[in-house]
């Protein structure tokens, strides 16, 4: 039965398009079909990072807006042939996308493919509350610092309230998948650690990718980072956390920092 | 090979460089290539087919490829096979047409 997944965060930069890619391309691996789905409107960018930027045709307004059918407008991954992109509109505004559109393109989408993954707009404007409203489940990411923790807690909110679920008085499933995460900062105790973070939003765990210039790596060449690099540090954080959403039990390990040489010199901690 | 490859694990920047470059002189160039006028090619060339041949919608696939210098729109019109007097409609082992446009990509400063 089809899944569909919004990745979403209310604070903008976390790694909501990175993780989208991520985890899409970790899915369609397994052999099941997944469409990656971008709802930022006007601001596209998951073409770009699955690399697929050149074929673009047409996007997620046509689609909703019946100018072009949907097959017309996925754009097949060139690396894995169950992976599918649909592309948001970089020309129209926003307000091009009506909830009706949105809902028959997701109900047709569900025909097709295993997972169905919306990458969010930031914000909580119309953008983000669409690319939510028809999910099944949400992954809110959230980097260990006060602002975007913050910002997933109002998100939190939102898809107990304003989702199609959870306004037919059914529970939203939730994870929360920390993002960029500096393992030698969070141990001189400079950023919020994994539990605090826990204990704050109080929705489970699916994953901790840690800070890599890997990402940067894969953004540049157009490869979601679980492709350009599978055996990098964040790849196979992704990819453990693409086994937790199929079910599987994955050990779940904190990434610790190694004190290195100045750190013993020095025994630095923070306030 | 150049000095660059050499390092290529290293370097992915240059990449990014040149499908940065790429992509913006489309986005900038604006008017080729969108949507709008993939539309109405589109539907000029199957009008064009509609006049001899039936053609089912969901049985049209369209394709880009933007390059540097020009770009590659690809209409791929499915049709089926006629059935044989008085026999059963064929299998779907259809012929297809193959319409390939190369559309000149407006591509600000840099020529060829
Ligand atoms: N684990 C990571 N390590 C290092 N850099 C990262 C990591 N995850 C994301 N980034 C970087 O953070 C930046 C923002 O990432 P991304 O575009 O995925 O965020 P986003 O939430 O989709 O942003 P927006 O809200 O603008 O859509 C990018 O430059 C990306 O390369
Ligand atoms: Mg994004």
């Amino acid at each position: 039965m089809a899944e569909v997944m919004v990745v979403t965060s209310g604070k903008g930069g976390v790694g909501k398009t990175t993780s989208t890619a991520a985890l899409g391309a970790a899915l369609a691996q397994t052999g099941q079909t997944v469409a990656v789905v971008d709802f930022d409107v006007g601001l596209r960018n998951l073409d770009l990072i699955m690399g697929a930027e050149r074929r673009v045709v047409y996007d997620l307004i046509n689609v909703a807006n019946g100018e072009a059918r949907l097959h017309q407008a996925l754009i097949r991954d060139k690396r894995i042939e169950t992976l599918y992109l649909l592309p948001a509109s970089q020309t129209r505004d926003k307000d091009a996308l009506t909830e009706e559109g949105v809902k028959r393109v997701i109900g047709e989408l569900r025909e097709r493919f295993d997972w169905i993954i919306c990458d969010s707009p930031a914000g909580i404007e119309r953008g983000a509350t669409l690319a939510m409203k028809y999910a099944d489940l949400a992954v809110v990411i959230a980097n260990p610092e006060v602002s975007s923790v913050r910002d997933s807690d109002r998100i939190i909110g939102l898809l107990d309230a304003k989702t199609e679920k959870a306004e037919s008085g059914q529970r939203m499933e939730k994870h929360l998948l920390l993002t960029r995460y500096d393992a030698a900062r969070a141990g001189r105790g400079e950023m919020l650690s994994v539990e605090d973070v826990l204990e704050i939003l109080s929705i489970p765990l699916l994953g901790i990718i840690p800070e890599s210039e890997e990402v940067l790596r894969a953004s540049n060449v157009g490869s979601p980072v679980t492709l350009n690099n599978a055996a990098s540090a964040p790849a196979r954080a992704y990819m453990d956390a693409a086994r937790r959403l199929c079910g599987e039990d994955v050990a779940m390990s904190i990434p610790m920092h190694r004190k290195g040489f100045l750190d013993r010199l020095f025994g630095r901690r923070a306030a | 090979m150049n000095i660059f490859s050499m390092f290529s694990r290293r370097t992915s920047a240059p990449v990014a460089r040149e499908r940065l470059q790429i992509l913006l002189a489309h986005e900038r160039g604006g008017t080729t290539c969108n949507a709008d006028l993939i539309a109405l090619l589109q539907k000029e060339v199957l009008a064009a087919i509609a006049k001899h041949i039936d053609v089912d919608p969901d049985k049209v696939q369209i394709k880009m490829e933007r390059r540097d210098e020009v770009s590659l729109l690809e209409i791929d019109v499915e049709i089926p096979t006629p059935s044989p007097k008085g026999g059963k409609p064929q299998d779907k082992t259809a012929p297809e047409i193959r319409t390939t446009s190369r559309v000149a990509s407006q591509r600000a400063g840099r020529a060829a």
